[in-house]
């Protein structure tokens, strides 16, 4: 699975939990989670145990805590499945 | 003496209709809202019928998005629908994320069983698999009791006391009691009151498992829910929510809020399990005390009740609910105020109860009606004495003032007076 693959499909899995919805269409790697998709801080939890359920991998609690931006999460993914 | 205290806004999720015209409509008619439930047959439950609102899943899409949705379980999305409604419905205006917190405004929004449905089908399951990591972050928010109330006030914006009360079945008619103290106080100028239960099987399973709910009649439900009836054999479990807007009269002059009636008396006490009274059964003497303390302060006479929509579940217990009324009102057979059951119609909503059954009293009372009680035509023999008194079929009704009583288990009761609005 290349980088933009695994982009869209974690734009896909955030999009549920983000309640500034304006902030969908101008998404860009740099975009952050909490401030700039207003996904609020507890459902971090969620975004990642769906992460694990897409690609089949597993995100210790340390290195969930580093994913600040959709680029955080993207690069941790992309490490784990190559 | 406090302020006055009126009611200027309702909402309703019932097992009968959504909203207030439809739910009005259901009452008037004597529609029932209790239907079998397949589930229930399944799990070999005693009982295979319930009172479950209609159509939620599309209503809810209309009032919450699914970032809300995904942490909200039955009791609060019945919650946030009659909240918003009766929000609405009381002309509070528009609210949006970003709107100003209304720091006027608070909520007593109680639960009996909570959520339930939360805790049987995710929490246990997963936690006893093992998988504690995998339960996600809306475990608590959904299964803390007072996740009924904290969820409609960050919907609305509310910036009073926001809690929940829990009482058995005088959780709601509780919660406007002691919105209505609240306000009566001067502690805050409007606070949003009621009850909210969710439909689950989890809720359901222990009355059934105690043998007190009705499981002859899973054939034909809507003749299930038989309050006051000679071959009554227990209640029907039912679900919902119901919630008015409780405000100061000089909060309402001053904005022209509508006023549908006003709450001038209410106390809550409980029968400590002595002289008959249980974990399960009322102490008389508590119920009386209870009733005649409400009516001391609403400086009320036995004669000035005209009706009273009873708790009446359909059990042993709706004899001597009448006759506590009759020995606390100190008044004769023939002297006894009109009676209904709105359970009749809705079954028993549990902590839910109160709140539904405030709304349909305080319609009675605005529009000048009294609801019809379903399914009693084999009155039981005791209350064939005020048999004139039973209403069972929609009449029109001119009285002034009409008593809501709830009692629940713990040996814990509740009484509110609702009065015409007048000057």
């Amino acid at each position: 699975m290349n980088e933009t693959e695994i982009y869209e499909k974690v734009v896909g899995l955030i999009k549920p939990y983000a309640k500034n919805t304006e902030s969908l269409s101008t998404l860009t790697q740099e975009s952050k989670i909490l401030e700039d998709l207003g996904v609020n801080s507890a459902r971090l939890v969620d975004i990642v145990l769906a992460f694990e359920d897409e690609f089949d991998i597993e995100v210790e609690d340390e290195a969930a805590d580093e994913i600040w931006t959709i680029g955080d999460a993207v690069k941790l993914i992309n490490t784990k499945l190559n | 003496m406090g302020t006055r205290v009126v009611i200027t806004g309702m909402g309703v999720i019932a097992p009968n209709g959504h909203g207030l015209e439809e739910y009005e409509t259901s009452l008037r008619e004597g529609k029932s809202g209790i239907r079998f439930i397949e589930k229930m047959k399944e799990l070999k439950f005693g009982c295979q019928v319930a009172g479950v609102p209609q159509n939620v899943d599309e209503i809810k899409s209309r009032y919450l998005d699914g970032e809300n949705l995904m942490a909200m379980n039955d009791s609060m999305i019945y919650a946030a629908i009659a909240g918003i409604d009766c929000w609405k419905d009381a002309g509070l205006g528009e609210v949006s994320p970003d709107s100003e917190v209304d720091w006027d405004t608070g909520a007593i929004i109680g639960t009996g069983i909570g959520g339930m449905d939360t805790i049987g089908e995710k929490l246990v399951p997963k936690v006893d698999a093992g998988k504690v990591r995998r339960l996600g972050s809306t475990m608590v928010e959904q299964v803390m009791c007072s996740s009924v109330s904290a969820k409609l006030g960050g919907l609305l914006g509310l910036g009073g006391q926001v809690t929940t009360n829990s009482s058995a079945c005088t959780t709601g008619t509780e919660a406007i009691i002691n919105a209505f103290l609240h306000v009566k106080e001067g502690r805050s100028k409007r606070m949003m009151a009621g009850g909210a239960e969710g439909s689950s099987h989890y809720i359901w399973s222990g009355f059934d498992g105690m043998k007190v709910l009705n499981t002859k009649f899973n054939d034909t439900p809507e003749k299930a829910s038989r309050p006051m009836s000679e071959s009554a054999a227990g209640f029907i479990p039912g679900s919902g929510a119901g919630l008015l807007m409780v405000e100061s009269l000089e909060s309402a002059k001053a904005r022209g809020a509508k006023i549908y009636c006003e709450i001038v008396g209410g106390h809550v006490n409980s029968g400590g399990h002595r002289g008959g009274g249980s974990m399960t059964a009322p102490n008389p003497e508590g119920v009386m005390r209870c009733i005649r303390e409400a009516m001391s302060m609403a400086n009320l006479a036995a004669k000035d009740v005209d009706a009273i929509n009873g708790h009446l579940t359909a059990t042993f217990a709706d004899p001597s609910e009448i006759r506590n009324w009759k020995n606390a009102l100190e008044i004769s057979e023939s002297e006894f105020p009109l009676i209904n059951s709105t359970k009749s119609m809705i079954g028993h909503a549990l902590g839910a109860a109160g709140g539904l059954e405030c709304v349909a009293t305080v319609l009675q009372l605005n529009k000048g009606f009294i609801h019809g009680s379903l399914n009693c035509e084999d009155l039981h023999p005791e209350i064939q004495k005020v048999e004139k008194s039973v209403v069972r079929k929609t009449v029109e009704f001119k009285g002034k003032v009409i008593a809501k009583s709830s009692f629940g288990f713990g040996d814990v009761n509740g009484c509110v007076l609702f009065k015409k609005y007048e000057e």
